[in-house]
């Protein structure tokens, strides 16, 4: 299939970018949409051009590397994959497909599709963790978790760090990834300890770096690639609302 | 503005609590006003009236609605200005997740709900203030204010007819959204029980904008 | 030569760590402060070595290649980790554990490194169960437990099919709390271009290109910990993410350090097999769906062609005239054979032409019977996610027609000589998880990559290391100024330059494909005298080719993709080579190195332990020449030597 590509160029951190049209030739349908990409930076390093540059590194859907806005939805259109995952038999030949980087403050663009995400480890850091130190810790079935709360626990650890949430989310708000992580250490008996510090921590930090507040619009919840649910948020505010009355 | 003072989540808590509380003012408000079409001598309407205008605890709860009314738009446009800040530069393509439509509107139905409260309040509220409410002719209840020929005269008027009619929809979008919305907010969110607040909040907002649209409706053609 | 003294420690085997614990040398709270530590990678043996070391006090650099800590690639490991806790209480003790991972390593591991392993294993649960990890449980609350290949005993904890994922969560957790102290200090988008080794033969530092920049920066320790992962991109296609390569490992080769085994390469039987040559990697499914699925081929070779053509579906060939391979050649463990042996059964058919699918390289894993026998729900429940994202990936239901798989490369066992302490032979450079070589000998079971990982990382370097620093007190801190980092820095430099001069007409990936094609034609699955000497030549042509004609375009600051990877496949063109050298030397067939002559008359490997067992630590000598070999003689003290035998229980 043939198709007409509108990129988003940028060449640094502070550079103002324009988008630049591009056009691909014979691309299998089965192809990935990142092979599509290799193809198209192939053709560019050929002639002499410089490649666009985007994140990527697994390509199994599950390293939370690539991201990438296409088509008006982050990770394109197709629900539960990453970008990585999508292929190109989900196009029409001929078809325009625009590809933005992920759009958020907290996000800067640093080279074409590429941001910065920092801003989700600097969120980890500030609490979205159990303090354990290696050692010293009892027998792994010390403390049985019930299986409910084990799977719940787990749904929300399935979080890859993509940031495909806070690109979706009209607000560009970081509340499903901070929630998922809350929730997956409130569900369990070891991360109850602390879960009151955490959620506050980790909510403060949000703030700081400028992420939008939940509207519960749930476009998040739509565009996850691992389909974790906003329930987590609700935990979430509730978690939060304990951890400020007492 | 910043978050110094109150976090995001906290500020979201107090949008979703005053929301729930201005849903309780409405279902009174509606109560109130369906009098005028179950009792076209406007008798019942007139008297209820009274009350709320007379009674002092009502008089007093007023102000805390007002309150309610203030902080809930107040926070309301903090908390959009913080959400286009956080955006940045936007996308070219129109965004096209899935998602609860009438929550992207949130902040343009609630602006003309504010408008709609002006024009409303002007309508009523500042007539009655002012004391240029006609006398209640109805023998059994002299000296008391005729508050239902306001508002029959006012939707005698078929231009006025359809314009509230046109505002009671766009509440009614602001609604649907708002309820089970508030619910999440304060994170009552249970797999049992969050489906049937979901549902609450659509009958909810069905009954509440259908309530106040057949009023005006069945005044003009009675 | 190189001295090889692997420093096992005296005693009983399953006393040795013991006693090596009571015996190290420590370093008090105080002086920890004053010493440095260099961590490469964020995997599961980088993140928790970095995560521990800063909890117990010392000043730690941890460098990422990716953007985040989490990225690395252990997240990608679906099945499971083992460990010997005997939950289910079906006899598994830590020497069962022990003996499996030996007797799947074809007896080409360290007897006392793997011993460790297993005997540390049963921390790792506990530790990860305290982190957070949510394993799945039982309905009782407990913790679950699967079977996995090779074993007779269920001792694999998982969490879905996202374990490895979750455990990286979990050291990445441990490390932001230390990077949130302070006693860590992590470097995102760097790659170690070099090793920086003293004149007194010690490692004190590493060069690395920051990504973002491109600018080349000196970072100095008392010691360096490289924990970068395998190298079998080496391949070009292989289930490794993109940018994992063996630059690290190459570098501290080419430094000093000696390099292990570089031919013990796994292949996963379970791979969706390559679909054009556009493609840039290949995707693993979980070695599970062995269990309920049945690999078979077509009978006749001119079914198979049909279906080369597109003239005929899987689905046509009717019952009689499909060959279920497996189950002929391996009446008594059938599809359940360990990996190399699936693997190379589905090579042999495809080369005798039976293979289906356009390319003839592929075989078929079918659910039907299962399907049938115990319904589709069961079949969802067990394999739904896996075959949701076969369907996403090749447009096809497989609960109506059969899958199609192929082997691929998966994981490098060979890897850097260490020692006990994970130590290698250059003193103060340490190598955890799958870059060095120790526990997995010619072949990994399932579910050990992770406990290795997690066991160098947690269990064993914050020990080891400290035994070595506790006389590095004195030397105070180390300078990045001194003529040693300008050398190093100055080499590296010119490399790039020298890529970026060349500007020829081939792209790096064109070369890499052909490396890839030598490589997997010749080192892949089956190798044999001819084949291997014939790569070692092409290779070498391809790698004055690459030098004389590799076109890298834009400029050497910045991000500057192109450049990223010609320096990698730089490293894999010297890389490739050594492979073939040492499976060329290697006159038998052990794990994943089978070497056509020497086999039994079925096709079965053939090991030479009177002459081979040993390990194969390879010594730089220069660039073109000759690498030297060093033997290090493996010596089996507590275990009892058997012949791998999966015909009959």
């Amino acid at each position: 299939m043939d198709l007409k590509l509108k990129i988003w160029r940028q060449a640094s951190r502070d550079a103002k970018g324009k988008f630049v049209d591009y056009e691909v030739h014979n691309i299998s349908s089965d192809a990935s949409f990142l092979e599509m990409m290799d193809l198209l930076n192939e053709d560019l390093v050929e002639k002499g051009e410089e490649p666009v540059a985007f994140d990527h590194d697994c390509r199994e859907g599950i390293c939370g590397m690539c991201s990438l806005f296409i088509n008006g939805r982050p990770h394109g259109p197709d629900s539960a994959i990453t970008t990585c995952q999508l292929h190109m038999r989900k196009f029409k030949d001929g078809e325009t497909i625009v590809i933005e980087p992920w759009r958020a403050k907290p996000f800067p663009v640093i080279k074409d599709l590429i941001v910065d995400r920092s801003a989700f480890d600097e969120l980890i850091q500030a609490g979205g963790y159990i303090s354990v130190s290696t050692g010293g810790v009892p027998d792994a079935n010390a403390i049985p978790v019930s299986r409910e709360k084990a799977e719940l626990a787990m749904d929300a650890a399935a979080c890859i760090g993509c940031g495909a949430c806070v690109a979706a989310c009209k607000n560009a708000s970081a509340m499903l990834f901070v929630s998922a992580k809350v929730s997956q250490f409130a569900l369990l008996p070891q991360g109850k300890i602390e879960a009151k510090e955490r959620v506050q921590k980790m909510v403060a930090k949000m703030d700081d770096l400028g992420f939008g507040n939940c509207t519960n619009t749930y476009a998040c919840e739509a565009e996850c690639p691992k389909e974790i649910s906003v329930t987590n948020i609700a935990r979430m505010n509730r978690e939060f609302f304990v951890a400020k009355i007492s | 503005m910043s978050n110094r003072y109150y976090s995001s989540l906290t500020k979201k808590y107090i949008m979703a609590l005053m929301g729930l509380f201005l849903f309780t003012f409405l279902v009174v408000h509606l109560s109130i006003n369906l009098l005028l079409v179950f009792d076209p001598t406007r008798v019942l309407f007139n008297e209820a009236a009274h009350f709320m205008g007379t009674n002092p605890f009502i008089q007093i709860f007023q102000w805390v609605l007002f309150a309610g009314f203030a902080i809930h738009i107040f926070y309301g446009v903090v908390l959009q200005i913080q959400n286009w800040i956080a955006r940045g530069k936007g996308y070219k393509r129109k965004a096209l997740s899935e998602e609860s439509i009438f929550s992207k509107y949130m902040i343009y139905t609630g602006i003309v709900i504010f408008i709609f409260l002006v024009i409303h309040l002007g309508n009523f509220f500042v007539l009655k203030m002012q004391g240029r409410v006609p006398e209640f002719e109805h023998t059994a209840n002299a000296g008391m204010e005729d508050m239902g020929l306001l508002v029959v005269n006012l939707f005698k008027n078929g231009g006025y007819v359809i314009f509230y009619v046109i505002l009671l929809l766009i509440m009614g979008f602001h609604l649907d959204h708002a309820f089970q919305s508030a619910f999440q907010s304060i994170g009552w969110n249970h797999r049992k029980y969050t489906p049937f607040i979901k549902g609450l909040g659509h009958f909810l907002a069905i009954v509440l904008t259908a309530g106040f649209i057949i009023i005006p409706v069945i005044i003009y053609y009675r | 030569m190189a001295k090889l003294d692997s420093k096992i420690p005296k005693g009983r085997l399953a006393e040795k760590w013991t006693l090596y614990k009571e015996y190290q040398k420590l370093v008090s709270p105080a002086n920890k402060r004053k010493i440095e530590i260099i961590v490469v990678g964020t995997g599961l043996a980088g993140g928790a070595a970095a995560a521990s070391l800063g909890e117990m006090g010392f000043k730690v650099k941890v460098f990422c290649i990716q953007d985040s800590p989490r990225r690395a690639h252990s997240i990608a490991a679906q099945g499971g980790i083992n460990a010997a806790k005997n939950y289910p209480n079906d006899g598994d003790t830590i020497y069962r554990l022990y003996y499996d991972t030996i007797k799947g390593g074809d007896y080409r591991a360290r007897e006392a490194n793997t011993y460790r392993l297993a005997e540390v294993s049963n921390n790792i649960i506990d530790q990860c169960v305290a982190q957070g990890v949510p394993f799945a449980r039982e309905y009782g609350g407990y913790l679950a437990n699967r079977s996995f290949g090779g074993a007779q005993v269920s001792r694999t904890f998982y969490a879905r099919g996202q374990t490895g994922q979750q455990l990286l969560l979990g050291a990445y957790g441990a490390l932001s709390k230390e990077i949130k102290k302070g006693s860590v200090e992590l470097y995102t988008r760097r790659e170690m271009l070099d090793l920086v080794v003293m004149k007194d033969g010690r490692a004190r530092g590493i060069i690395v290109r920051n990504l973002f920049t491109g600018e080349i920066e000196r970072y100095s320790a008392h010691a360096v910990l490289i924990a970068s992962g395998g190298y079998g991109n080496v391949f070009f296609l292989s289930t490794n993410a993109m940018t994992l390569n063996g630059g690290a490992v190459w570098q501290s080769y080419k430094r000093g350090a000696l390099f292990a085994n570089p031919c013990f390469v796994q292949i996963h039987p379970t791979c969706i097999p390559v679909h054009g040559d556009y493609q840039s990697k290949l995707t693993l499914m979980s070695e599970s769906l062995r269990n309920d699925g049945r690999i078979w081929v077509p009978k006749k070779l001119e079914d198979a062609k049909k279906i080369q053509k597109g003239e005929m579906k899987g689905i046509d060939i009717p019952e009689e005239d499909r060959d279920y391979y497996l189950e002929r050649r391996y009446p008594a463990f059938g599809n359940l054979v360990p990996r190399d042996v699936a693997s190379r059964a589905a090579k042999e058919r495809c080369d005798a032409g039976y293979g289906v699918g356009k390319t003839g390289l592929a075989v078929f894993l079918d659910f039907k019977d299962a399907i049938e026998r115990l319904g589709r729900d069961v079949i969802e429940a067990r394999y739904g996610n896996l075959f949701q994202m076969y369907e996403k990936i090749v447009d096809e239901n497989p609960y109506e027609v059969p899958m199609r798989i192929y082997p691929a490369i998966h994981y490098t066992m060979g890897g850097l000589w260490v020692d006990y302490e994970l130590q290698s032979n250059i003193p103060g450079l340490f190598v955890a998880g799958e870059a060095n070589f120790s526990d997995h000998g010619a072949n990994r079971l399932g579910a050990s990559a992770l406990m290795q990982g997690l066991a160098d990382g947690y269990f064993i370097i914050p020990f080891t290391m400290q035994n070595y620093l506790a006389d590095q007190i004195a030397v105070g801190e180390i300078t990045t100024d001194s003529e040693e980092f300008e050398k190093v820095e100055k080499e590296v430099k010119d490399r790039i330059d020298k890529l970026m001069s060349i500007k020829g007409t081939e792209t790096v990936d064109s070369i890499h494909k052909r490396l890839g094609h030598i490589m997997w034609d010749n080192v892949g699955m089956s190798r044999n005298k001819e084949g291997l000497e014939k790569a070692i030549e092409e290779i070498q042509a391809l790698r004055k080719e690459f030098w004389t004609n590799v076109k890298v375009p834009g400029k050497k600051d910045g991000i500057n993709l192109e450049l990223e990877k010609a320096l990698r496949v730089a490293d894999f063109l010297e890389l490739g080579e050594l492979m073939a050298r040492d499976a060329l030397h290697r006159e038998e067939s052990a794990g994943g190195h089978f070497r056509e002559e020497y086999q039994t008359e079925e096709g079965e490997a053939m090991r030479n332990d009177q002459d081979f067992m040993y390990v194969a630590a390879w010594e730089y000598t220069g660039d073109d020449k000759e690498p030297k070999l060093n033997k290090e003689k493996l010596v089996y003290e507590e275990t009892e030597i058997k012949q791998r035998n999966y015909k009959t229980a």
